[in-house]
Parts: C-alpha cells; sequence; structure tokens
C-alpha cells in the first residue's frame, strides 16, 4: 500500500440470505483507497460493485443483505462492527455517496434547499443564516447558476444534470473525506457525463476528498481515475494504477474489457464482446468464476480458486497463467 | 387552483340535481302512502284523501319535483310531511351527532391506522407486522353490528366501565349550543359533563372506526413499502438521517397520497353509513333520522337528508383533492 490510505476493505463478504440459502454477492474482496486518490471500480452489472458501496455505508438492505465477514477500516475504525448511531455520523458527514438515478434519488415532495440544508443541519449546529449560506455556496461550488432561486425549486423543476449536481452538492457539503460514486454519469448523456466527470475531478482536486468511482465505462475511469479494481462475480480479479492496467492488462476478463471498447480509428464489422454472460451470483461454487468464458481456461480453473497474484508495481491478477511471476499478495 | 375549485363546486349542481332527480324516484317507489302512515290503520278513506290533496301528493310527479327543487334552489330543504316543521331546524341535532361521532371516529381511524400502517412497512414482516396486519384483516371482516353489541357486553354490561347507550348523562344535560356536545360541554364549562360526553363517545366510535382503521392500516403500509424502497430513501439515510425521520418525513410525506383518497371515501361513508352503529348504540344521528323518515314514508326528510350528505361527501372528496396540490408540487390542476 502506498500512501495513507482512507478506507481499507478487507476481506469483505456480503451475502443475502434467499429460500435457496446464502448468496454471496461479494466474496472475500480486498481494495484500499488513498486520501485525495480516485480509484476506479469496474465491473459489468451484478458483478457486486454496488453492494460494496452499501456495504461501506452500512446500507445493505437488511434483511436480506448481511456484511458476513471481513473488515471497513475508515481511518483505522472497523465499520462493520460501528453502532448505528456512529454510522449516522459517518453517513454524509465523512463518507458519502451519490447515485447513478439523478431524476429518482432526490425526494420529488421536498425543495433542494430543504435536502441540502437538512444535510447540514444533521451535522452541524450552525444557525439558520449559516446553513443557508453554506447551501449557497455549495449550489454554487458545483456549477449551478441561481443558487439562491434553486432553493426554493423542486427536483422536477430541473433536468437530470443539475440534479446530478444537486447531488454532489449534497454529497461535498459537509466536506467529506470520501466520496462513493455508484455510476454517477451512467443516465446522463454524454455531454453532461463530461461536465459531471470534469466537476468531480475539480472537486477531488480543490477538497482533496477520495473518490470511489463505480461504473461499468472503462472511458470514465480512463478519464478520471488513478487506479483501477476490476471486479467479476463479487471478486477482485484485477487491480493496479491506470496506465499499467491500460497497457498491458493481465487478466483476461480485463483484457476483455479494453478490447470490448470501441476503437475509432479501426473498421471492423463486429465489436467485440466477451462471449458468455456473468454468472449469477452464488452459482460457482468453486474454481475461477470466470473459467467458463474465459479462452485460456485449462483444467485447474474449474477446480481451484486463484489467489490474487502480484505481477508488477502495484498491480494484482487473480488468475493461474500469472502464479510464477509474482506469488501469493496476501 | 382558484379556477379548478370553482369549476368543481359548479361541477356539484348537476350532480346533485340529478341525484335528487333519482332519490326522488326511488322513495315513491316504495309501497305505501304518506297519509295513511301517519293517519294510522284506522283512518277513513276520506281523511286519508284529504291529506293526500293537502300535502300535495296528488299533483303530477314534475309538480312534486319542480316544487321541491325550486324550495331547494331557494335554500329551503322542505317540511317534514309528519312534524310540519322545517327540516331545515329539524335536522341540524342529528347531523351534529353524526358528526361528532364520525369526527371522533375517524380521528381514531387515522391515528391509530396510518401508525400502524407505518410501522408494519418500517418493519415489514416483523411480529408486529403480522399481528397488525391480521388484526386489521380481522377488522374488515367483522360485522360492525356484532362488534357493536360485543362491545355492549363487554364494557358495559359485564364489567360496567362505560355507558352503552346515548351521548351524555341525561339526568343533568347541558345547555345545546351547537348540537356537537363536545363543545357545548365546555362553553357551558362542566368539565363533568366533558368527561361525561366523551365516555359516551368510546364505545360507539370504536365500533365505527373499526373498518376505516383496518383499510387505512392496509392502505398506509403497502404505499409506505413502495415509497421506502424508492431511491430517494436510500439518499436520505445515506445523509445520516435518523431511519424516524426518513420514515416519518421523507417518507410518509410521498406514501400519503392513496392513504388520503381512501380516508375522503371512508369520511363520506362514515357520514351515511353509520345507520347501524347509531342504531345499536342509541345515538341521535342522521342516519337514524333517515331511517325513522323512511318508514314514515316522510319523502321531503329522506331527500333532503340524503341531499346533505351527498353534498359533505363530494365536499370532503373535493378538500381531498385540494390537499394533493399542497402536498405534491408536481400535480397540477387546470
Amino acid at each position: 500500500m502506498s500512501g495513507e490510505s482512507v478506507l481499507e476493505v478487507k476481506n469483505l463478504r456480503t451475502s443475502f440470505f434467499t429460500d435457496d440459502g446464502e448468496v454471496a454477492a461479494v466474496d472475500d474482496i480486498d481494495f484500499y483507497i488513498n486520501k485525495g486518490e480516485i480509484l476506479g471500480v469496474v465491473g459489468e452489472s451484478g458483478c457486486g460493485k454496488s453492494v460494496t458501496s452499501l456495504s461501506i455505508m452500512g446500507l445493505v438492505p437488511s434483511p436480506p443483505g448481511k456484511i458476513v465477514g471481513g473488515e471497513i477500516l475508515y481511518k483505522g475504525e472497523d465499520l462493520t462492527k460501528a453502532s448505528e448511531k456512529r454510522m449516522r455520523q459517518i453517513r454524509g458527514n465523512d463518507i458519502t455517496m451519490i447515485f447513478q438515478e439523478p431524476m429518482t434519488s432526490l425526494n420529488p415532495l421536498f425543495t433542494i434547499g430543504n435536502q441540502i440544508m437538512e444535510t447540514i443541519r444533521l451535522h452541524n449546529k450552525w444557525n439558520k443564516q449559516q446553513v443557508k449560506e453554506r447551501a449557497i455556496e455549495i449550489l454554487q461550488m458545483v456549477g449551478l447558476p441561481r443558487a439562491e432561486e434553486l432553493l426554493n425549486e423542486y427536483p422536477h423543476q430541473l433536468s437530470g444534470g443539475m440534479r446530478q449536481r444537486v447531488m454532489i452538492a449534497m454529497a461535498m457539503v459537509c466536506n467529506p473525506q470520501l466520496l462513493i460514486a455508484d455510476e454517477p454519469t451512467t443516465a446522463l448523456d454524454v455531454t453532461i457525463q463530461a461536465q459531471i466527470l470534469k466537476l468531480m475531478k475539480k472537486l477531488n482536486h480543490d477538497y482533496q476528498t477520495a473518490i470511489m468511482m463505480i461504473t461499468h465505462d472503462l472511458g470514465v475511469v480512463a478519464e478520471v481515475c488513478q487506479r483501477v479494481v476490476v471486479m467479476y462475480a463479487g471478486k477482485v480479479v484485477e487491480e493496479g494504477d491506470i496506465a499499467t492496467i491500460y497497457k498491458s492488462p493481465k487478466h483476461p476478463y480485463t483484457v476483455g474489457l479494453i478490447k470490448s471498447v470501441p476503437d475509432m480509428r479501426k473498421k471492423v464489422d463486429r465489436l467485440y464482446s466477451i462471449p458468455g454472460n456473468v454468472p449469477k451470483p452464488g452459482s460457482i461454487k468453486e474454481g475461477c468464476r470466470f473459467a467458463a468464458r474465459c479462452e485460456h481456461a485449462f483444467d485447474r480453473c474449474f477446480t481451484e480458486t486463484p489467489e490474487l497474484y502480484q505481477t508488477g508495481e502495484g498491480q494484482k491478477v487473480r488468475c493461474f497463467l500469472y502464479e510464477q511471476q509474482g506469488g501469493v499478495s496476501k | 387552483m382558484l379556477t379548478y375549485t370553482i369549476r368543481r363546486l359548479l361541477m356539484l349542481i348537476p350532480v346533485l340535481f340529478g341525484m335528487t332527480f333519482v332519490v326522488f324516484f326511488i322513495i315513491r317507489a316504495i309501497p305505501g302512502d304518506p297519509a295513511q302512515v301517519i293517519l294510522g290503520q284506522q283512518a277513513t278513506k276520506e281523511a286519508v284523501a284529504q291529506l293526500t290533496e293537502k300535502l300535495g301528493l296528488n299533483d303530477p310527479w314534475y309538480v312534486q319535483f319542480f316544487h321541491y327543487v325550486k324550495g331547494l334552489l331557494s335554500g329551503d330543504l322542505g317540511e317534514s310531511l309528519r312534524s310540519s316543521a322545517p327540516i331545515k331546524d329539524e335536522i341540524w341535532p342529528y347531523l351534529a351527532a353524526t358528526l361528532e361521532l364520525s369526527l371522533v371516529a375517524m380521528f381514531i381511524a387515522i391515528f391509530i391506522g396510518v401508525n400502524a400502517g407505518i410501522i408494519s412497512a418500517w418493519f415489514q414482516n416483523s411480529w408486529f407486522d403480522y399481528v397488525a396486519m391480521i388484526l386489521a384483516l380481522i377488522g374488515i371482516s367483522i360485522p360492525v353490528f356484532w362488534l357493536g353489541l360485543m362491545e355492549q357486553w363487554a364494557f358495559s354490561l359485564e364489567l360496567g366501565w362505560l355507558p352503552s347507550t346515548g351521548r351524555e348523562n341525561v339526568r343533568d344535560p347541558v345547555e345545546v349550543v351547537t348540537n356537537l356536545y363536545l363543545i357545548d360541554t365546555l362553553i357551558a364549562g362542566r368539565f363533568d359533563q366533558f368527561g361525561e360526553v366523551i365516555r359516551h363517545l368510546i364505545l360507539p366510535s370504536l365500533a365505527l372506526a373499526t373498518i376505516p382503521m383496518a383499510i387505512i392500516a392496509r392502505i398506509t403500509r403497502s404505499s409506505m413499502l413502495e415509497v421506502m424502497r424508492s431511491d430517494y430513501i436510500r439518499t436520505a439515510r445515506a445523509k445520516g438521517m435518523r431511519m424516524f425521520f426518513v420514515v416519518y418525513k421523507h417518507s410518509l410525506k410521498n406514501a400519503v397520497i392513496p392513504v388520503l383518497t381512501v380516508i375522503g371515501l371512508q369520511v363520506g361513508l362514515l357520514l351515511g353509513g353509520a345507520i347501524l352503529t347509531e342504531t345499536i348504540f342509541g345515538w341521535p344521528g342522521i342516519g337514524r333520522y333517515i331511517y325513522e323518515a323512511i318508514g314514515f314514508r316522510d319523502y321531503p326528510v329522506i331527500q333532503s337528508g340524503i341531499l346533505i350528505i351527498a353534498t359533505i361527501f363530494i365536499l370532503i372528496n373535493l378538500i381531498v383533492d385540494l390537499l394533493y396540490v399542497a402536498i405534491d408540487p408536481r400535480i397540477k390542476y387546470n
């Protein structure tokens, strides 16, 4: 680990208990986020990215979900053991979150001002004037015009991009240490996407807020992240800094992901896609979870689960192909 | 908003006219002659014919209907055939009794029903949820007359805690001002009688509240469950808000619209549908007033009574529609 980490996730396992038994949506994952860093968490739908973020926030819907093992260390404090009261202090203040759907993430029946000032009041004992000034200031900071009027407007009067800016304002209003962004640009059109990413980069730069950027879009990762964690079916399959991963991806899944990004300079008949589908969570009991879709898979891949092997400076891969190179990292 | 309200109020006119028309014919289809009922079985044919003529019942139906509607338009609800008193004066004490009973019943139904629904949704699949929803199912299924009789048997006859009939301690009545006894006793400064009035209200209002309470609890629960799954509730929790405020501020306001709709309909039903409860508990309400009028074929009383209930019903639902706008900024009428 380099630098001082703000969040460290160790052997985290979050399961959903259904009629068919325990299904581990997140299975024994490790990663860390350094202070002021932007970490990308990449993977297809259903790979456990969102469950990971909800686990950190302590918001896994329970029942049926539950963190069954591991640690989530926020500045050394294990959040899996924190009381609900302590978690309420952390949420919205130290660790905040924005979501994929700006259209439905704001309460339609309360004004923008009410929803932002509510967050401020939850974590600060300020007077009315201070709260209002801070709300206006934060709206201006995220680049919203007419900040003062906006306070009295309702979400339905705003466009998707503006609402996402409001969400970011709400998440940033208490100067958090870590902002978890769960697919923050997926629901927005491309020009707005670029603006939102630019804003997040700026906030990260200006306020040294670490950002955990959850996405399935490698373009987003390349644009803003310094390091990236690739997840597949509830496991971390590759981890490394952005340049290494793009230049020399190791895990066949990562290779496939990067290959499936269309290249505008080449003319092809058919865009590449990884054959097969993401397995249903909990359906693969043993072996590498990617084995069934992997072109390099051999017998051992179906019976044994590979460890994360260190393959270079800061790069780790969960694949037997690289076992010889590095040895087990844990 | 104002134009919408005015338009809705104007729409009252054809609705009430149509309803008056239908009621006018239905009650005349009931076999039996008002004059005969008033004069009794022994009356001579001549006397009956004379009274029929005097009451104007020999006129063709359209003349009778015209006279009645003409009276209504000038604010005259007609006169009772039985007592010859103007219905306008006669009906208020009955209406007040029903209003008092229904409002108290509705207050109980809303307070308990809404909270039970909220807590059931909040702790879905908990023992509270199961017990509350089983009780709600029972509450919807129980016939009101049976529940009323059981209440009287248990709390009046066996335990002797509460009076079984009436509105007040009749041996020591309070001067009537508004006919709403809760208010009248306070005006008279008679707190002992105020307590008596409350004691008289408990059993009938509980019987009357049961069904609306159960319906409100169930609709609140399902509406809350849907809202609590939505993204903005997750946002509210991610802010670090207490679950109590997440539920009672962010969720409830979003879940309340279907609940309001049901409340509006139930209040309307209580006003007219309290006849059984009023009969069992000897409550001199408008349900009983109309019921007795039917026995006497007192056409004007039946017509005007139903007209008043219908008007209140429609007005309450108009208020509910206007409340939607106050709650949800996205709803606009125009």
